[in-house]
């Protein structure tokens, strides 16, 4: 796998010594065996370095890098089964959000997600993860799909946002996104969002509200691109990684906040090194809440939910005036 | 317009100054669609409509709750002491946000860019919540959402309609995420609109965009906006900048939106106030 991220370029230099020496293959010395072990473990101590002071940007560059799993892919490696279903049953099947019926860890469950594509073809299937009001109409049909037969939803986040063209506002993309937000909140099934790379702004809460919300550690959220805030705040988009800074937009960082549940570990080097290692994790924390809030009785879980969006946001102090 | 009771609000108030916006002090006022210079007095006497093209000037939030309700002194208004907070601590090159909060708290005499109340129009009580687009553009700080919140819980708590004129440019960046989940919060707490059985009109004004438009301002029971205001996710120069094309003029206004099924209806301003009551009568008047 390729180093592509600029901070990344002391680790493509490391790789690159291991792959010159991997390529004599048989004619491999016991000496070159030596260096390739120290090098390969000195490829791993700098990647630990490097992703254990990531800055705010250089997450966002991470938690859009081009071969980071994607919705698609944690569908494929998470479910040992999955039927998907499409369309909104109204206008169109928007390959933006994709969902369907899946069965994980013995559970069955409605998963859905906001998908990119991965290559030229895809993306464009895709329009790159942002969805026209039919994606959020048919994340829609697919929750109440759910309630309807008692399935909890798994909801994946990634999108830098919703569609911003002519058709989109024709069909009405806010009131797709209104409707989800209110849907979300009174749905009576558990809700399990994942932000699993990019969380922007409305685009990503129209899937986004449950009972829990969990971030990858090198996910971002954001309420408006770092580049458009860096715009309008600092008069310069080049200012994104102040703005990215300012913002808060880390997993870490909205944990601290109060205002996500969970992050999620990413494999060293990030996920995008290994998507296996990174489905495994989320497996394992999707399974964790899962089994906590299908215990509850469906009256608390709503309770409970409705509870945590009502006070969202607003600190204590706040809260008692 | 004053301030609620304490044993209504819960809390008591400690007199803070009037949070009402007072009318900008110019003697003329250029309308922005037909030029035509107007005499600020006599605009106001038509309810801030230009006299010669019909041009709806955008209003404070004290202007509109008059032009709605049967008597502005009778209007309690309610949580003005619930002030902004700066939870990022944000500073940017252009600004302090805390500074930034301050100088639109003295530009506009509001203390957040949303008023909540009781008040009552054509006899019928009813809560009401106005945004006020010259408090930071309307957005949706954590503060202006909880007081949404709030004017929606008392509407479900004293059982009366609800109504919100939006005026807002969307988000609030300097919240990050405190101001992207209002609006979950706001489109979550209308849903208790239903135990009671009360409407909720949302009244879009110019001009009505981004976050707010994704969430409660099109969740409205029945949806009303005044003519040729900017209504839209995106917004026109927003969306012709990301896909690099000319819209048709029009795209993104009231007219755009009755057109597409969005709303039920462009109300002119001189009219609001009766259309507003003729329709609660339908739910409040046995
Ligand atoms: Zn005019």
């Amino acid at each position: 796998m390729s180093y592509e991220l600029e901070f990344e370029k002391p680790l493509q230099a490391i790789d690159k010594e291991i792959q010159n020496l991997k390529k004599r293959g048989d004619r491999l010395r016991p000496e070159d065996q030596t260096k390739i072990a120290v090098l390969e473990r000195e490829l791993a101590q700098r990647t630990a370095e490097i992703y254990a002071k990531l800055t705010p940007w250089q997450r966002v560059l991470v938690a859009r890098h081009k071969d980071r799993p994607y919705t698609a892919d944690y569908i494929r490696l998470l479910c040992t089964d999955y039927f998907e279903l499409r369309g909104d049953r109204r206008f169109g099947d928007d390959r933006a959000i994709i969902g369907g019926l899946a069965s994980i860890d013995g559970r069955h469950v409605v998963i859905l997600g906001h998908q990119k594509g991965r290559d030229t073809k895809e993306k464009i299937e895709a329009n790159f993860g942002m969805a026209h009001p039919e994606g959020y109409r048919k994340a829609a049909r697919l929750m109440r799909h759910a309630e309807q037969f008692g399935f909890p939803v798994i909801s994946l986040v990634d999108t830098a946002g919703a569609m911003l063209d002519l058709s989109a506002e024709e069909r009405g993309i806010s009131e797709s996104i209104a409707e989800n937000l209110q849907l979300m909140a009174i749905l009576r099934t558990p809700i399990v969002v994942a932000i699993i790379g990019e969380g922007g702004s409305g685009g990503a809460l129209g899937i986004g509200v449950g009972d829990r919300v969990l971030m990858l550690e090198n996910s971002v959220y954001t309420v408006a691109a770092p580049e458009a805030a860096a715009s309008i705040l600092w008069k310069d988009s080049n200012f994104a990684p102040q703005a990215a800074e300012a913002m808060k937009i880390t997993a870490p960082e909205l944990l601290q906040l109060g205002l996500v549940d969970r992050v999620v570990p990413e494999p060293l080097g990030g996920a995008h090194r290994d998507h296996h290692a990174m489905a495994d994790q989320l497996r394992q924390a999707l399974t964790a809440e899962l089994n906590e809030l299908c215990d509850l009785p469906l009256d608390v879980l709503c309770a409970r939910r409705y509870e945590k969006w009502r006070m969202v946001g607003i600190p204590a102090s706040v809260a008692a005036v | 317009m004053r301030e609620a009771e304490p044993a209504l609000n819960g809390t008591g108030l400690n007199g803070a100054s009037s949070s009402v916006q007072a009318v900008p002090d110019k003697i003329v006022t250029p309308c922005p669609r037909c030029r035509d210079l107007t005499l600020r007095r006599e605009l106001e006497k038509t309810l801030m409509i230009c006299p010669r093209c019909g041009y709806h000037h955008r209003l404070t939030a004290k202007q509109r709750i008059t032009y709605l309700v049967d008597d502005i002194t009778a209007f309690q208004e309610y949580d003005r002491d619930l002030t902004p907070q700066d939870p990022l601590h944000f500073v940017s090159r252009a600004q302090v946000y805390a500074t930034k909060l301050k100088e639109n708290q003295n530009e506009t005499e509001l203390s957040e860019a949303v008023v909540g109340g009781i008040g009552t129009i054509e006899g019928i009580r009813v809560s009401l919540a106005v945004m006020d687009f010259h408090f930071i553009g309307g957005s949706m700080g954590m503060v202006a959402g909880e007081r949404l919140a709030r004017a929606m819980d008392r509407a479900a708590d004293m059982a009366i309609p609800l109504i919100i004129c939006s005026a807002s440019g969307g988000a609030r960046m300097q919240e990050n995420i405190f101001s992207l989940f209002q609006l979950a919060k706001t489109s979550a707490t209308l849903t208790r609109l239903r135990n009671v059985k009360m409407p909720y009109i949302s009244v879009l004004t110019d001009p009505t965009t981004g976050g707010v438009t994704a969430s409660f301002a099109s969740l409205g029971d029945v949806i009303l906006a005044e003519p040729n205001a900017m209504v839209g996710f995106a917004g026109p120069r927003v969306i012709e900048q990301a896909i690099h094309q000319r819209l048709p003029s029009g795209t993104d206004t009231s007219e755009f939106v009755l057109e597409h099924g969005m709303i039920d209806a462009v109300v002119d301003r001189r009219s609001l106030r009766e259309t507003i009551a003729r329709i609660l009568r339908f739910y409040t008047a046995s």
